[in-house]
């Protein structure tokens, strides 16, 4: 079921008032059979893996639970008996138990999603050098699991940690893993966050609903306006890199920084719309990114909950990890400076290498990954450089102007890492990017060449206009939440509001089979 | 607290950090930063850090910072 | 108490806006086949007339071309109207045949059987110019739901919008013109009429038949709209208009016509009679052979009048008040239409 199908509205228009219906203590039954429903749909083999993984998950942290209570137990009945030594060789004792378990456990959940992701491309590299016969090309994705692997894997190293506590009732963990609306494109949440809450019994709140349709609905505005259309002509642009170059890369570019953002932030308010119609609050994954200051600032507000993820679970666990602290300390005598930044660099590219690997299985996605790195240590490295300069220069770093130079030159150097994520291939991809210095053709994309790519100008128009509308209300949120703002002035207002946007939806969305004129000519007439 | 300090102002010297208190959350400290301080707090205090408590909470303040120090330090013992 | 009334009653009120908003907004966007595609207006206008028909002719363009009720009721007082429109396939014949049937009982029902030779949904485009313009009712959601292509779904006709949205960017002075005005008729009793004279080439041969017999679900529908004429009793008649364009195989005409035997209906495959007619395809057709001009139509209309006439044993309907009325009315309209595309030409 897609976000934009009927059949998903349907499931929702009648799984919402079911679930006020139905006493408080079954809600979260409601909404687990749901999630069965919804995953369901979608088939079997991805049923079998979430299993697989609920399964898994919920008992190494069991595992991981009883060692602790077990570990506690010896040592306090220790206290008397052993010496210091002891005790702490029987806490490592325990401590390398619930390794083993983590590890295997690990392996199971990473495992699956290694395998799906990569098999196929990994059958093809397999045949293409070692001559073996092709295999894995049946290996694809199943919904949503690469979010709810990171998300289950997040919990599972919590309750290693100690952070949290294991669930107890595997249903309940079952819920957490498999919320459907997270399952289309996130985002990657936290059990003590989302799942306490799941779990939770809700009462119906009228103005909670109102506030819920009116992000849903914006969600969806964004999708069927701005990013539905654009892609029309992103994809075309990227169809034909021979042909498309020079100036057209840049309109690409451009077009699909616009797309793509109101594609993915279009999903996720429709998720966090639904959510809320439950009584959830899950998690923002973005904050005006685009009005970042640098990569590494647009990085902690674009898809934020995998910037986190990977920080908590992958980053500093890495930096501060046995085998870094050895390499600092070995790397001593380069110099302090060296030293201490070797473990960081490391760790940033190796974090980045794989955030690229999570995207896709393309080699494009790598090198993507890599160069977000690469361009984020080098400005950190530049940092005395910059100061220096603005030393000399000073009050070039006050004033509006600057901060939209700044703005704007990560949209486009972001936009430019972005074209690896277009091109099928990396040679595609530098190709068109440096084709943009070399071929110097803006008459072509204006004269009619804009117009070849499957949109009309007033297609154009629309996603244009519907642009501004994102950038104002992008302008106005700095000022405070938007919503609480229009729900301020009366469920009324509210509900125009609602049916403004629906209205605007229902016409100008792209959506259903676009009337053709040139289909309806009637040839035999 | 005084060691903790002249290392943080070393990192960003234009921000006040006996009064600050949402370091990580309003993006002064960011992972790279952490990571950064991580290192020179367990050479100063000879501490080791686990991964678990670089968390947001433990990063916001100094003095939040300084009690995880002291917190680790006692642990050791 | 008064607050949470004012509130219902403003949420109420705001939606019956949205909802007229619409309703206005469907009826902008959705094409009025005026100037272009004008066939797709013949479904709605056979509810403007309120006549009785003998006469129901029930098909695609061969039948909206090819018959010119003006003249069978000028020269033998036959009352009739034609229900087709372009692409009619053949369970939307049965429907529409079966929605004609809320209102009248025709005595004779003409059936065109080209569409036969399709089995599968066509084009979504023809779905929507043969189906929009219905009235709402078992028939029409029957209609729908018998043959979807590929992508359309229910939900669409019920409210077109979802399906025309799209021509906001196209809108033209004929959306506005006729946004809320149905203006006059574009046919004549369903007729469109036309008076170009393109005549017809020597065509080549098509390519020999893969299945050689017409597919069995359309033969199913022939089957139940025979079923539905006779529980009517109305007399039922298979038609192979005079159009020479597309092919019509014999072995589809061997098809028919044993069908026609064993229900014992009277069929006629038109291209054989066509010397018996006076129908000549260099002077007769409009484009080529695919339908016939003006001419040609009256020309088949007086062939075909008295036939039915001396078959089916019609009485003359003229002397019939309100019937000579609105034939007076129709002939005028008829003939101004005729001079006016004439000197046109």
């Amino acid at each position: 079921m897609l976000f934009t199908s009927w059949a998903f509205l349907l499931f929702l228009a009648v799984l919402v008032p079911l679930y006020y219906l139905v006493p408080k203590r079954v809600q979260w039954i409601v909404l687990l059979l749901a999630d069965a429903v919804f995953v369901g749909f979608a088939g079997v083999r991805g049923a079998v893996y979430m299993v697989v993984t609920i399964v898994t998950v919920y008992a190494a942290a069991r595992g991981f639970d009883a060692l602790f209570r077990r570990q506690r137990e010896t040592v306090a009945a220790m206290k008397a008996t052993h010496t210091k030594e002891e005790r702490k060789k029987a806490r490592l004792g325990f401590e390398k138990k619930r390794r083993a378990v983590l590890i295997l456990c690990l392996c199971v959940n990473v495992g699956i999603l290694f395998v799906l992701k990569y098999g196929a491309a990994i059958g093809r590299l397999s045949a293409a050098w070692l001559h073996t016969p092709a295999f894995g090309a049946d290996l694809t994705l199943t919904m949503g699991i690469s979010f709810y692997t990171f998300s289950s894997i997040g919990y599972l190293l919590d309750v290693y940690r100690e952070t949290i506590p294991a669930e107890k009732n595997p249903f309940r963990l079952a819920l957490f893993v498999s919320f459907f609306p997270l399952l289309v494109q996130g985002p990657i949440s936290r059990f003590d966050l989302l799942g306490r809450q799941l779990n939770a019994p809700h009462s119906f709140s009228g103005e909670r609903f109102l506030s819920g349709a009116l992000r849903i609905a914006w969600g969806y505005w964004k999708k069927l306006i701005v990013a539905d259309r654009l892609l029309v002509a992103v994809k075309a642009l990227c169809a034909r890199p021979a042909v498309y170059r020079g100036d057209f890369v840049f309109v690409e570019m451009l077009l699909y920084a616009a797309c793509l953002y109101a594609d993915f932030t279009g999903g996720i308010d429709i998720t966090i719309g639904i959510g809320e119609w439950f009584g959830v609050t899950v998690e923002e994954n973005f904050f005006r990114p685009y009005f970042s200051k640098s990569i590494s600032e647009y990085w902690r507000r674009w898809h934020i909950t995998l910037g986190e993820w990977f920080k908590r679970y992958v980053y500093y666990p890495l930096s501060v990890s046995k085998p870094m602290r050895t390499l600092s300390q070995k790397s001593r005598r380069l110099g302090v400076g060296v030293s201490r930044r070797l473990p960081v660099y490391l760790a940033t590219l190796l974090v980045w290498a794989l955030t690229g690997a999570w995207h896709g299985s393309n080699w494009t996605f790598l090198v993507w990954g890599v160069l977000n790195g690469v361009v984020i240590l080098l400005s950190e490295e530049m940092k005395p450089l910059y100061a220096r300069f603005h030393a000399r220069f000073p009050g070039l770093t006050n004033g509006a102007c600057y901060r939209g130079f700044t703005v704007i030159r990560t949209i486009l150097l972001l936009s430019s890492l972005r074209l690896l994520d277009c091109y099928a291939t990396v040679k595609e991809a530098f190709s068109a990017f440096f084709s943009m210095f070399t071929t110097w053709n803006w008459g072509a994309v204006f004269r009619g060449g804009i117009q070849s790519l499957g949109l009309s100008w007033a297609d154009y128009g629309a996603a244009f206009a519907g642009v501004l509308c994102m950038f104002a209300l992008s302008m106005a949120q700095r000022k405070g939440p938007i919503r609480k703002r229009i729900l301020s002035h009366g469920t009324v207002c509210s509900v125009c509001v609602l049916l403004l946007l629906i209205g605007t939806i229902l016409v100008f969305g792209r959506y259903g089979f676009g009337f053709d004129a040139g289909q309806f000519i009637y040839n035999r007439f | 607290m005084e060691a903790l300090l002249e290392i943080l102002k070393e990192l960003h010297p234009e921000t006040d950090f006996e009064t600050e208190e949402a370091l990580v959350d309003r993006g002064v400290l960011v992972s790279f930063d952490i990571v950064m301080l991580i290192t020179r707090i367990e050479e100063e205090f000879d501490v080791v850090i686990p991964a678990k408590d670089i968390t947001p909470e433990h990063f916001n303040s100094a003095k939040a910072l300084y009690a995880l120090i002291e917190q680790l330090q006692e642990q050791d013992d | 108490m008064k607050r949470t009334v004012l509130k219902i009653g403003g949420v109420l009120l705001a939606c019956i806006l949205l909802f007229g908003a619409l309703f206005a907004i469907t009826r902008l966007l959705m094409p009025k086949y005026r100037e272009t595609s004008v066939e797709g207006s013949l479904t709605a206008e056979y509810y403007r007339d309120t006549t009785p028909h003998d006469v129901l002719f029930i098909g695609d363009c061969e039948v909206f071309s090819n018959f010119s009720p003006v003249t069978l009721w000028n020269e033998y007082g036959i009352p009739s109207y034609i229900r087709g429109s372009a692409q009619q396939l053949v369970w939307h014949s049965y429907y529409l045949l079966e929605d004609a049937l809320q209102t009248e009982t025709p005595k004779v029902v003409v059936y065109n059987v080209l569409a036969l030779k399709y089995g599968e949904p066509q084009s979504e485009a023809y779905n929507r110019m043969t189906l929009d313009g219905m009235r709402w009712g078992k028939a029409k959601t029957g209609a729908i739901k018998a043959g979807m292509t590929e992508g359309e779904d229910f939900m669409s006709y019920v409210f077109p919008l979802l399906r025309f949205h799209a021509r906001w960017s196209e809108l033209g002075s004929e959306d506005f013109a006729y946004w809320f005005k149905a203006g006059e008729p574009v046919s004549f009793n369903g007729y469109l009429l036309r008076t170009e004279v393109r005549p017809a080439t020597e065509t080549p041969l098509p390519p020999v038949l893969k299945d050689p017999h017409l597919p069995e679900t359309s033969m199913a529908w022939l089957e139940k709209t025979a079923a539905l004429c006779k529980e009517n009793g109305i007399d039922l008649v298979l038609i192979k208009s005079p159009s020479i364009e597309p092919y019509w195989y014999p072995e589809w005409d061997a098809d028919v016509a044993a069908f026609a035997e064993a229900h014992g209906l009277w069929y006629v495959n038109m291209i054989e009679q066509n010397d018996a007619i006076g129908i000549d395809m260099q002077t007769d057709t409009c484009d080529m052979g695919q339908h016939l001009n003006v001419y040609g139509a009256e020309k088949l209309s007086r062939w075909f009048g008295s036939e039915l006439k001396t078959r089916y044993a019609l009485a003359d309907r003229r002397g019939d008040e309100a019937l000579d009325a609105a034939y007076r009315t129709l002939t005028e309209r008829y003939e101004t239409e005729k001079l006016r595309l004439t000197e046109g030409n």
